[in-house]
């Protein structure tokens, strides 16, 4: 490449790779950002452009069933995160800090729901609630959705082990041993040292244990009984039968708070790293 | 004059804000083994990774052999370089990573096989062909480093830090072969390094930089004898530097008042009269003789005044250092000077220990005078 | 992963009791157990309406070695692989781009790959059918200059679009990942040595990088294998891959013994998958420094 002023491993500089990359991204946005443009089209029928409107996210707004469901997923989300933080922060410990017997067995088991297919964790989450410990019908609200969070919390918190034990790997040990010799008990010692630690990859955890809860269609469409319907289960048999532009209103929604929550949880994190960088 | 092998014309590398090399105009000729001197940080290495290719010039050109290397990829230069880190390819054999260069080339088979074993033979590795880089030591990973440069017979050779991570006896090995290798095959070789010991006892001629401004570029003895400015001065080796005025400046002689010194030049200084300027006086340029109440101080040549290239002082703290020794001494003004003695004899009647007073003189031929 | 300092259980038993047990009864009690009764379901068959008799047949297993089954599972292997080949093709250089880039650029890349990933694959599944439609935007734009209307939608193609439409971000992280990693100085000693950069990627940079990525790809093609949603909205009535066809066992054809033994047929081609990975990372951690 003669007469450019870039240093050879400058691959960035050379316009075939900014082409490519122009390309990838457009390839990768240009569906989203269309389906964000027709939300607030008049027409229903997604091609051409009619005028704007903000009708569909009224609809949105007034249909009770969306947005029940809408609430459905916050809270399974919500539950879920707080549970999977707690077991996969438990674990992550568990492993880093004792040694057992059968541990890289143990290991491998907690690696299996990142590894397994979901269609095949979410048929054993059907066969599971059907047949061995059927969730009871006619629970009042929050538990009714019992089933899903448990589904939820199995297939998320060894995710949240894996960030945290990563974490982990970089702790001072030192700073264990001299928390022990000032006479702080085992427990003092998880709380104010080890957690202090570990908050950055609890909040990537979080937001990961989060974003997977939301986004799952597969296990919760096993899972789910008929009167618990979460958001994406919602979305696909709008868009299965009654395909509206509700329901690009309705993923532009989801859209947003996705983003939204990936955003400040980069932040946080960022942020986090920053400030523990330099006191450690 | 014949064309310089190597030409930088104006120099310049920026990066965003900060300056890294500012506007360097240096040549040098073939076969020599040139030294980029100075302090981490001082733009030596960025230096070097613009004569590779590695990294462009913000400003300015290079030539090597009269071409001018802009947009020229380090690929195609007549250039090859040893890396700090020796950056010998893991998966492949020696054999392997030495042959690569020539591969690259099209070089036949045959060919190839008998440069590679000579490449070996000139690094003394004769028999390491199968061997992998995990099973050599960081000394013998240098030296197929080395091997895999010169095997391509390139016009320059370029060494970034190339003893900085062996260990002492090593380095001190390596920097005679480095010579004698070069000597041997005549490459032009230019090497950095922020060791001045190693660039005075390897170089034929040094660039000493700081802060992205080359400071001086000359032989090792001239810079050690002859450096431009204080920073050259204080950078290589160690010196006792005086500042003063230029008292009095005839052309065979002139004369510089610093605090509580009196020094007297054999030759004249180019400098207004009134001027700062700081006279560098080497440790080993210093005479210790004792002094004693009563005696007369040390006799000094007829045509020094009375009272210059003389100081009074009581030794204050010495470093034993087996072939010398350093001592610290206190002269008046509470001013620390060091000096240096050579141990020549086993064991002295009269040696000199801590709080004794001494005599500090010192030769009209040996400060040299700093204008900068 | 070095164990300095790890501590023998029994030293402490309380804390372990605490951290240890609480996630290991969840994994048992709601992930084990269940799988494993899928798993006994696979030698079972159905017995009446509702029941299910365990006993011990290979009769499922035999059955899904049937031809119609067998090229279910020939196509989900091979989508996959094609979906990896081609996120590999366009993901490569975008990693190698951002690998060299600075680090504010960087940031801004990483995130401009990433984003799509942490949005709902519903969505994005969703947003594909809108441009992919015969109505759709792309016909649409290919009507004005007198090419189409393509079938694009309801077909393979559109799931092989999907799936690397879906998958791309996964792979572009590790591969990032496994580029970052490298000494850079090598591939300088390689461009000076005289190779072009066509060559050193070829030699230095592929083979070293190469335990990376192939975690890689092995994270790209379980997903696309395995993968439901986007050949049930995306696909055709032949568009089936295994993942349709498990569900339709379970939802429609109420076969639940058939479609516990397919769905471990799927999990052993998983974990051959992730076996072969492992024995090329162990072959190759001499190698890499």
């Amino acid at each position: 490449m003669k007469g450019d002023r870039a240093a050879p491993l400058d691959y960035l500089a050379r316009w075939p790779f900014r082409l490519w990359i122009g390309l990838v991204a457009i390839f990768l946005y240009a569906p989203l950002l269309v389906l964000v443009a027709f939300s607030f089209n008049t027409s229903r029928r997604n091609i051409v452009w009619q005028g704007f409107t903000l009708d569909w996210y009224r609809a949105v707004l007034d249909d009770g069933d969306l947005l029940a469901a809408f609430g459905n997923s916050l809270t399974i989300a919500a539950v879920s995160t707080l549970v999977s933080l707690v077991l996969g922060a438990l674990v992550a410990v568990a492993c880093w800090r004792f040694r057992f017997p059968l541990k890289p067995v143990f290991e491998g088991a907690l690696a299996l729901p990142i590894v397994v297919p979901e269609i095949c964790m979410g048929v054993a989450m059907l066969v599971f609630f059907s047949r061995i410990m059927p969730w009871p019908d006619g629970l009042a609200w929050p538990f009714s959705l019992g089933a899903i969070i448990i589904a939820h919390i199995s297939f998320s918190f060894p995710f949240v082990a894996v960030i945290v034990r990563a974490r982990l790997a970089s702790f001072n040990r030192e700073l264990e041993e001299a928390a022990k010799d000032l006479g702080a008990p085992e427990w003092r010692i998880f709380l104010d040292i080890l957690v202090p630690h570990m908050r950055p990859a609890l909040i990537a955890g979080a937001l990961l244990a989060f974003t997977l809860s939301l986004d799952d269609f597969v296990i919760t469409f096993f899972t789910a009984g008929p009167n618990t319907v979460t958001f994406p289960v919602k979305v696909y048999s709008m868009v299965r039968f009654s395909v509206t532009p509700e329901v690009n209103a309705a993923s532009t929604l989801l859209l947003v708070v996705t983003v939204a929550l990936t955003v400040i949880g980069l932040k946080i994190q960022g942020r986090d790293l920053g400030k523990m960088e330099g006191g450690h | 004059m014949p064309q310089q092998l190597i030409q930088f014309e104006g120099v310049c590398k920026r990066f965003g804000d900060f300056v890294a090399v500012e506007t360097v105009d240096l040549g040098i000729e073939a076969g020599e083994f040139f030294a980029l001197l100075g302090p981490s940080g001082c733009g030596k290495t960025t230096l070097l990774r613009m004569l590779a290719g590695l990294e462009v010039p913000t400003e300015g050109r290079i030539l090597i052999d009269g071409q001018d290397m802009s947009g020229i990829p380090p690929n195609k230069r007549p250039v090859n370089m040893v890396f700090q880190s020796y950056a010998v390819f893991p998966h492949m054999t020696v054999e392997q990573n030495i042959g690569y260069g020539l591969r690259i080339d099209r070089v036949p088979e045959p060919e190839r096989r008998t440069r590679v074993a000579e490449a070996l033979a000139l690094v003394k590795l004769d028999g390491y062909e199968k061997r992998k880089p995990d099973q050599l030591s960081g000394g013998q990973r240098q030296r197929v480093a080395l091997a895999r440069a010169l095997v391509k017979r390139p016009k320059v050779l370029l060494l970034d830090e190339p003893l900085s991570a062996l260990d002492a006896k090593l380095r001190e090995t390596m920097r005679t072969e480095l010579a004698i290798i070069q000597d041997k095959v005549g490459v032009t070789f230019v090497m950095v390094t922020h060791d001045q010991d190693e660039a005075l006892a390897m170089a034929t001629r040094c660039g000493v930089m700081n802060r992205g401004v080359l400071q001086q570029v000359a032989t090792p003895s001239d810079l050690y004898e002859y450096p431009a400015n204080r920073f050259v001065a204080d950078f290589i080796g160690g010196v006792n530097l005086f500042e003063g005025r230029l008292v009095g400046d005839e052309d065979a002689h002139a004369l510089i008042e610093a605090d509580g010194a009196r020094i007297w030049i054999d030759h004249g200084v180019t400098g207004a009269t009134g001027a700062t300027v700081w006279a560098a006086l080497r440790p080993e340029k210093i005479e210790l003789s004792h002094r004693e109440a009563g005696a007369s101080p040390p006799p000094t040549p007829a045509c020094v005044p009375a009272g210059a290239n003389l100081l009074e002082g009581v030794v204050r703290h010495l470093s034993y250092l087996g072939s010398e020794t350093v001592y610290d001494v206190e002269v008046s003004g509470g001013r620390m000077v060091k000096v240096l003695r050579a141990n020549v004899r086993r064991y002295e009647e009269r040696g000199f220990e801590e709080d004794q007073p001494v005599w500090l003189s010192w030769s009209p031929r040996s400060p040299a005078v700093l204008l900068q | 992963m070095p164990e300095i300092g790890a501590q023998e259980w029994k030293a402490a038993k309380g804390p372990f009791a605490v951290v240890f047990g609480l996630p290991a009864a969840w994994l048992l009690l709601f992930f084990l157990v269940p799988l494993g009764i899928i798993w006994a379901y696979s030698f079972g068959r159905t017995a009446g309406l509702t029941g299910i008799a365990i006993d011990g047949s290979l009769a499922n297993y035999a059955r899904a070695a049937d031809p119609v089954y067998i090229s279910v599972f020939v196509k989900s292997l091979g989508y996959a692989a094609l979906t990896t080949l081609l996120c590999l093709i366009v993901g490569f250089p975008v990693a190698l781009a951002i690998t060299f880039a600075s680090n504010r650029a960087k940031v801004w890349l990483l995130l401009l790959v990433m984003l799509p990933f942490w949005t709902n694959l519903l969505i994005r599944t969703y947003a594909l059918m809108a441009v992919l439609r015969t109505q759709g935007f792309l016909n649409h734009a290919l009507n004005w200059v007198g090419l189409g209307p393509w079938p694009m939608l309801h077909n393979n193609f559109a799931v092989v679009v999907g799936l690397v439409y879906v998958n791309l971000p996964f792979l572009v992280l590790p591969l990032y990942s496994a580029l970052d990693r490298l000494d850079r100085s090598l591939l300088e000693a390689s461009l000076d040595l005289g190779a072009g950069h066509i060559r050193t990627i070829r030699e230095i940079v592929i083979p070293l990088a190469l335990p990376g990525i192939f975690s890689g790809i092995l994270i790209t093609f379980i997903p696309a294998m395995g993968s439901y949603l986007t050949p049930d909205l995306l696909g055709g009535p032949d568009s089936q891959l295994i993942a349709n066809v498990i569900e339709r066992q379970f939802k429609r054809a109420n076969d639940w013994p058939f479609g516990s033994a397919l769905s471990f047929v799927l999990m052993y081609l998983t974990f051959i998958a992730i076996a072969m990975q492992a024995i090329i990372a162990r072959r190759r951690r001499r190698i890499t420094p």
